[in-house]
């Protein structure tokens, strides 16, 4: 792989025109070349061994494919149900970039890295990440602006695209009083391919972020996702994730609340079945006093997939009053499927109020019968059951109209 | 004594060490030591061979360093693996024979050796430093065809037995510190319950490191034939010194058809005094295998000592049918580590499992559980049900979960929750208004948050263990 991927890096970036972001490129790509692909002797991939699943469903993956592009006229990856911003990727490149719903001055969009950072070498995607991204944009949304309608991010591959690697990220930066909703829509036509995204957050005072994921297209591609949010006081961060099309993806939430008053929200839901192997992993640092989190995950699961929740709740020495709840539900449907959980709380202070729980089983046989005894048959009480079961956790996003949408496109009616 | 010893030996009322001729193994360890070791017990040679099989394995294995408790590299070459009491080449035949320095110091700890004054109805098996010491209570059990003695003993004079089930729980292939047991182990106790037998009385091992320099080894080795009962208890002490000490026992459990095997724990290893110095190291791999159908294991452990504790009493549901329990308190007061908590594996169809775990951290130390419930796909109908608990004294210590659950099959359930906070003013407030003081509220609302587990311990062990469980945290308050 080593000589594969510095051939396939100077291809990439034969004419790059900065030098200390040459150089950051290329840090980072030693470092993912020490580490490699993760694998489960690492204890964040202990469920999921990225380096097996690449092997087994990819093989030999490419880490630069010079596509032509003749896919921009057809756009019916676009939802028309909402009015919205939009960010388009195309096969991991930045395509279209349209804020026509918002004033024009509020929303700073620019190009930059700030290679100044300590490299982070313990997440080597993140690292691959930076070596192969194209471009580093930042955006920033202004004091006291609170965007009029959603942003949709498009991350839409092709059908000529296979075994190659897309990375993309970006950075966000909320003002003070500002207000940003992020929708994700995953539309993938191609197949096997690993796609890397990285999603930066700042969130200063009383700032407020949602960001909805939305993996609905079924598709064969591996994929892996990183949120980093810092919170400063008072500000808010709500996550929702909705698993369900990919052959593999893993979210990862890292979140620190760094100033007090701060809360932080994940909900998730994983819909699973064939072979699919799909996993959120949350670590939610608690680092000073009177913050709060809570996280909700609930997972049905069929026909020999698989899910992994591993959620962590860190609190330091200096975070009294913290307030942490995790519950983690799973209903197993299927002889050969399985749920792993891996719900952590790491306390250092003492006057904490913090809680998990995890349960995972069955359908429950007397709701079915309760059910069948008031007419439906076996299948629709299932259904009602499991749409129950999901309601609990899309009733929690704060967004009607986004709510609304997902309920749609889960095909959850009420 | 003079008055500074007095002083110490307050606070850590088993701290002394008794001034007795040991006889050691060259210091280190190698090939030479363990046939040593195997020729100074008479031992056969299969055996021997399993030893250095073990040995072997040793080397190739690295330690592990996942643990949150870190510690610095043990030298294991520094180390005593045998120390005995002179003149033990054979155990003696009656207490009478036994060194009176050796009754006096069981005497002191408050384990009566002479059965005129025993303890109601509690057979011990004494294990000092390397070597088992004294059996009490053999022509009751004799008679009832219970075999309880020292597994030295237990190699003599029941092979057969040793032989088929040595090392099916834990084999010698197992983590590092179960292989490095399983090259040097020195003694520990043997029990054998045949078929129907419901033992008549508490069965109890009670160790004792004495010796500086050494790492106690010892293998418990616990079988419950078809439709026996048994309930086994053991206590442990060591003299306080200030170089750490290391303790590595292998026990195995195993439960056939319809039998049960209670299995107590009093850790009161000596923790180290109270800026960290000192102390052992209580890394001990502990094993049951419901091997049988309707067979049950349970565990109750109360760990109060030692500097670090690393061990995960588990249960290896293999019977249809079977059940696995696992009660623990754990306290950590000043600089004590503890990283402790249980594996429950469903094999079986039908298999219950239930964890109650209960953690108190005080002081600047440190508390992590960490568990496993693992279903797998043909364990249908299973059920595991867990609880752990931590509670934080001051703001300088540490309490930590981390459950790993699997399941992979659907018609099995699993339940797990887990809560951490601190006392409540309220329910300080309320006993003091009540006529307490500070440290008495705190032990009365300690106790009932223990509650759930202590009932879980023999009768006379369970008033010891409430004391105990006082006694570790005082100070901590206020």
């Amino acid at each position: 792989m080593e000589d594969k991927i510095k051939i396939d890096f100077d291809k990439a970036f034969k004419n790059y025109s900065s030098d200390d972001e040459l150089n950051f490129k290329k840090n980072n790509l030693e470092y993912f070349i020490k580490n490699g692909f993760p694998g489960r002797k690492l204890e964040s991939w202990k469920f999921s061994d990225l380096n097996q699943i690449i092997n087994k469903n990819i093989g030999e993956l490419n880490f630069f494919t010079d596509i032509k592009k003749e896919i921009s006229t057809n756009k019916n990856y676009i939802t028309k149900n909402i009015d919205h911003n939009k960010i388009v990727f195309i096969n991991g490149i930045l395509e279209e970039v349209d804020f026509s719903f918002e004033d024009k001055d509020k929303i700073i969009i620019s190009k930059e890295v700030d290679t100044s950072t300590k490299i982070n070498s313990e997440n080597s995607l993140l690292n691959l990440n930076n070596a192969f991204c194209k471009n580093f944009y930042k955006i920033t949304i202004s004091q006291n602006y609170s965007m009029k309608r959603p942003l949709i991010i498009y991350h839409v591959s092709t059908d000529n695209l296979s075994s190659t690697t897309l990375n993309s990220q970006l950075n966000f930066i909320l003002e003070e009083n500002s207000s940003l909703k992020v929708v994700d829509i995953y539309d993938d036509k191609s197949e096997k391919n690993f796609i890397n995204t990285f999603y930066n957050f700042i969130l200063k005072e009383n700032a407020i972020l949602k960001n909805y994921k939305i993996d609905k297209s079924q598709n064969s591609n591996i994929k892996y996702s990183y949120n980093n949010i810092d919170q400063s006081t008072n500000s808010i961060s709500e996550t929702f994730i909705l698993s369900n099309g990919s052959k593999f993806l893993k979210n990862e939430i890292n979140c620190n609340l760094k100033g007090q008053y701060s809360s932080a929200f994940i909900n998730g839901v994983f819909s699973l079945d064939s072979d699919k192997h799909h996993e959120i992993r949350t670590s939610i640092n608690h680092l000073v006093e009177n913050t709060k989190s809570y996280q909700l995950i609930k997972s049905v699961l069929d026909d020999k997939s698989k899910s992994v929740y591993q959620g962590k709740i860190y609190v330091s020495p200096d975070a009294q009053k913290t307030d942490g709840y995790q519950l983690s539900k799973c209903i197993l449907l299927d002889k050969n499927t399985e749920f792993n959980a891996k719900p952590e709380l790491e306390i250092y202070a003492d006057d904490v109020k913090c809680s998990h729980g995890s349960a995972s089983g069955s359908l429950n046989e007397n709701s079915i019968f309760y059910l069948r005894s008031r007419g439906l048959n076996y299948k629709q009480a299932k259904k009602l059951l499991i749409s129950g079961f999901f309601l609990d956790v899309i009733e929690k996003i704060t967004d009607e109209e986004i709510k609304n949408f997902i309920k749609k496109t889960m095909e959850l009616n009420q | 004594m003079d008055e500074k010893n007095l002083n110490i030996i307050k606070d850590y009322k088993y701290g002394f060490s008794t001034d007795i001729e040991n006889v050691k193994a060259p210091k280190g360890l190698s090939e030479d030591v363990i046939k040593f070791i195997s020729n100074i017990k008479k031992e056969p040679k299969w055996l021997l061979d399993w030893r250095l099989k073990a040995y072997k394995r040793l080397k190739v294995l690295k330690e592990p360093d996942w643990q949150k408790p870190k510690y610095p590299k043990i030298n294991y070459q520094d180390l005593y693996y045998y120390s005995a009491p002179k003149n033990f080449s054979e155990k003696p035949k009656k207490l009478e024979d036994l060194d009176p320095k050796l009754l006096e110091t069981y005497k002191k700890l408050g384990i009566p050796l002479d059965e005129q004054k025993r303890l109601n109805g509690i057979a011990v098996d004494a294990v000092f430093d390397s070597v088992s010491v004294a059996t009490t209570f053999k022509d009751t059990l004799t008679k009832h065809g219970i075999i309880f003695c020292s597994i030295s003993e237990a190699v003599q004079k029941h092979p057969d037995l040793v032989k088929k089930y040595l090392g099916t729980v834990i084999p010698i292939t197992d983590h590092y510190f179960a292989t490095l047991n399983s090259a040097v182990f020195t003694d520990g106790s043997f029990v054998y319950v045949p078929e129907g037998v419901r033992c008549p009385m508490e069965l109890s091992t009670y160790f004792r490191i004495n010796a500086s320099d050494t790492g106690q080894f010892e293998r418990t080795l616990i079988i419950a034939d078809k439709g026996s009962y048994v309930s086994y208890l053991e206590g442990c002490t060591a003299p306080m010194r200030d170089e750490n000490q290391l303790h590595a026992a292998n026990v195995e459990l195993i439960a056939l058809d319809d039998a049960e095997i209670k299995y107590s724990t009093v850790q009161n290893w000596y923790p180290g005094d109270k800026d960290g110095k000192g102390g052992i190291y209580n890394f001990v791999t502990k094993r049951g295998l419901c091997k049988g159908n309707n067979s049950k294991i349970s565990w109750t452990q109360v760990e109060t000592g030692s500097a670090i504790t690393w061990k995960y009493p588990s249960c290896i549901l293999k019977g249809d049918n079977s059940i696995g329990e696992f009660y623990s308190i754990a306290i950590t007061n000043n600089h004590q580590k503890a990283d402790t908590g249980t594996k429950m594996i469903h094999l079986g169809k039908n298999t219950k499992s239930k964890i109650i775990s209960k953690g108190i951290s005080a002081g600047l130390s440190d508390m992590t559980y960490r568990g496993l419930v693992d279903i797998s796909p043909n364990a249908e109908n299973s059920n595991n049900y867990t609880q752990c608990d931590s509670l934080l004294m001051g703001n300088k210590c540490g309490a930590h979960t981390i459950p790993y659950i699997k399941n992979k099959n659907s018609n099995s359930n699993i339940a797990h929750e887990a809560t951490t906070s601190k006392i409540s003013e309220d329910q300080l407030h309320y006993c003091q208004q009540r006529g307490l003081n500070p440290e008495e509220a705190v032990g009365l609302i300690v106790n009932g948050f223990c509650k759930e587990v202590l009932q879980q311990l023999p009768m006379e062990f369970a008033v010891e263990a409430q004391k105990l469980v006082g006694i570790s945290l005082e100070g901590s308050v206020g």
